[in-house]
């Protein structure tokens, strides 16, 4: 005789019924965690902005944020001024940190849509920090970061992470070995062309002495991670050669 | 082992050892490959296995008699994935750090066959508590061999362990590379995993001749 469970309208059933509990269990975990989920996403932007310019807890070569219990009000301190850009236009918003760069990267397909580039000032012992948020892609999925310019673009502190690069080797960009080669690298080279900064492989260079050959030393077995991080910083700080320029007026 | 009854006891202890999921049966290589580069992701990845195949075995064995066998395998899935990302929910809202950290090895999670080889081959057919344990005991034997791996591979790979300089200092050149030692790039690299496991499986197989096939037979890996 067939069992019941064999039968295919109780495989129909089950499977409606399946999807059902699963969907709504899921469905309620998803909202019911969304606050939580998205506070702690701002905390972790407000963290990793204040990293880039400088204000960390870093001791010796270990590597530390700032305490979460004071992020908000060192973000306060520290940050005087956010702006969001769109072409000529440059309007003050205090929330431009926020600012969703995977959305206006799927905006900016549309050329009819001039991108919006969040800039973040920020002023520390009486420096001046340009803080701009950037996104690309790594290997496996998105990668971003935030860096830290003088006027002259030259890089004061950058920040990078990612999605889901391949631990211990692209995943390793969101560690001070590699970020901290960024700090006093050049953007433009001597002929004042914008260059980027360059991942390399073969920069001959590993204790990063040359800060104006436009390369710091890439990761052993990261190289699509490694070049992602080139794209990246050369396709985002482009777009803010204007501001700067106006800057210097 | 008072606790467990000898039968139970060799459902933790088997796996470990002579019916190694990894080394014996040949399953969840695709993630022993891919995150043993760091000592640090092996064991991350081995308590998330150990808690979704714990818990996942339990569930599976307490659905035994209503899970229609035409479509048991999806149901397995939809167990695994469901509790991939209500773990995942709950670690981004009260443990962001750790769920950072977490958040390359839950595709890999759901795709690894030894969750969905021990929901097939053993929670259908048997109770939840020695479906528990059967469902440790691979996670443990998989958790082994993967920090075994681990170990070598950051060791020989980038001269740390967890991330500290056991080695010394490759460009200050202290430690053993003040005598001309180099670490091998090659060992961060999935091939010399694969290498790995094999000089694994080849200690263990002549330490122990009954784990010798007659005849080799293909084998199928998701």
């Amino acid at each position: 005789m067939e069992k019941t469970t064999d039968k295919n309208s109780y495989t129909l059933l089950f499977a409606i019924g399946m999807v059902l509990v699963v969907g709504s269990i899921l469905a309620f975990a998803a909202s019911g965690f969304k606050d939580k989920i998205d506070e702690n996403k701002r905390i972790e932007k407000q963290l990793n902005i204040l990293y880039a310019m400088g204000v960390n807890d870093n001791e010796g070569s270990d590597m530390s944020f700032v305490s979460k219990d004071i992020v908000e009000s060192e973000f306060k301190k520290y940050i005087t001024k956010q702006f969001i850009i769109q072409g000529e236009k440059v309007s003050e918003d205090n929330k431009a940190y926020l600012l969703d760069l995977k959305k206006e990267h799927a905006l900016a397909k549309d050329a009819n849509h001039q991108r919006r580039l969040p800039m973040l000032i920020g002023e520390k012992d009486g420096k001046t920090f340009y803080i701009a948020p950037i996104r690309g892609k790594g290997l496996w999925d998105a990668i971003w970061g935030y860096v830290a310019l003088d006027k002259n673009m030259v890089v004061l502190g950058a920040f990078f992470d990612h999605k889901g690069e391949t631990p211990g080797l692209g995943a390793n960009i969101n560690q001070r070995f590699f970020m901290d080669d960024f700090i006093g690298e050049h953007l433009f080279d001597e002929a004042n062309n914008f260059k980027g900064i360059n991942v390399s492989k073969s920069n001959a260079d590993p204790k990063n002495i040359d800060k104006k050959d436009n390369e710091v030393d890439a990761i052993a077995g990261a190289t699509i991670t490694g070049d992602g991080v080139s794209a990246m910083i050369k396709s985002e700080l482009r777009l803010y050669l204007p501001y700067f320029k106006n800057l210097k007026n | 082992m008072g606790l467990l009854s000898k039968k139970d006891a060799r459902l933790i202890l088997d796996p470990l050892a002579d019916n190694n999921p990894i080394t014996i049966q040949v399953l969840g290589i695709c993630s022993a490959l891919a995150i043993t580069a760091e000592l640090e992701a092996s064991i991350v990845m081995s308590i998330s296995v150990l808690f979704v195949l714990g818990v996942g075995n339990v569930i599976i064995s307490l659905m035994r008699n209503m899970i229609p066998s035409k479509i048991r395998i999806i149901v397995q899935l939809i167990v695994v994935a469901t509790l991939v990302i209500i773990v995942d929910l709950v670690l981004k809202a009260y443990a962001y750090e750790l769920s950072k950290t977490l958040s390359v090895f839950v595709g890999l999670i759901i795709t690894n066959c030894i969750i969905m080889g021990r929901f097939e081959a053993f929670a259908l057919a048997n109770k939840p508590w020695q479906s528990f344990l059967d469902g440790i005991g691979n996670a443990l034997g998989y958790g082994v061999i993967l920090i075994i791996i681990g170990f070598f591979r950051e060791l020989l790979g980038s001269g740390t362990l967890l991330g500290f300089k056991v080695l010394g200092d490759p460009i200050e050149k202290t430690g053993v590379y003040a005598f001309g030692y180099e670490n091998n790039g090659f060992m961060l690299l999935s091939p010399m995993a694969l290498i790995v496991v094999g000089i694994i499986i080849w200690i263990q197989r002549s330490r122990n001749k009954d784990l010798l096939e007659e005849e080799l037979v293909g084998h199928c890996d998701i």
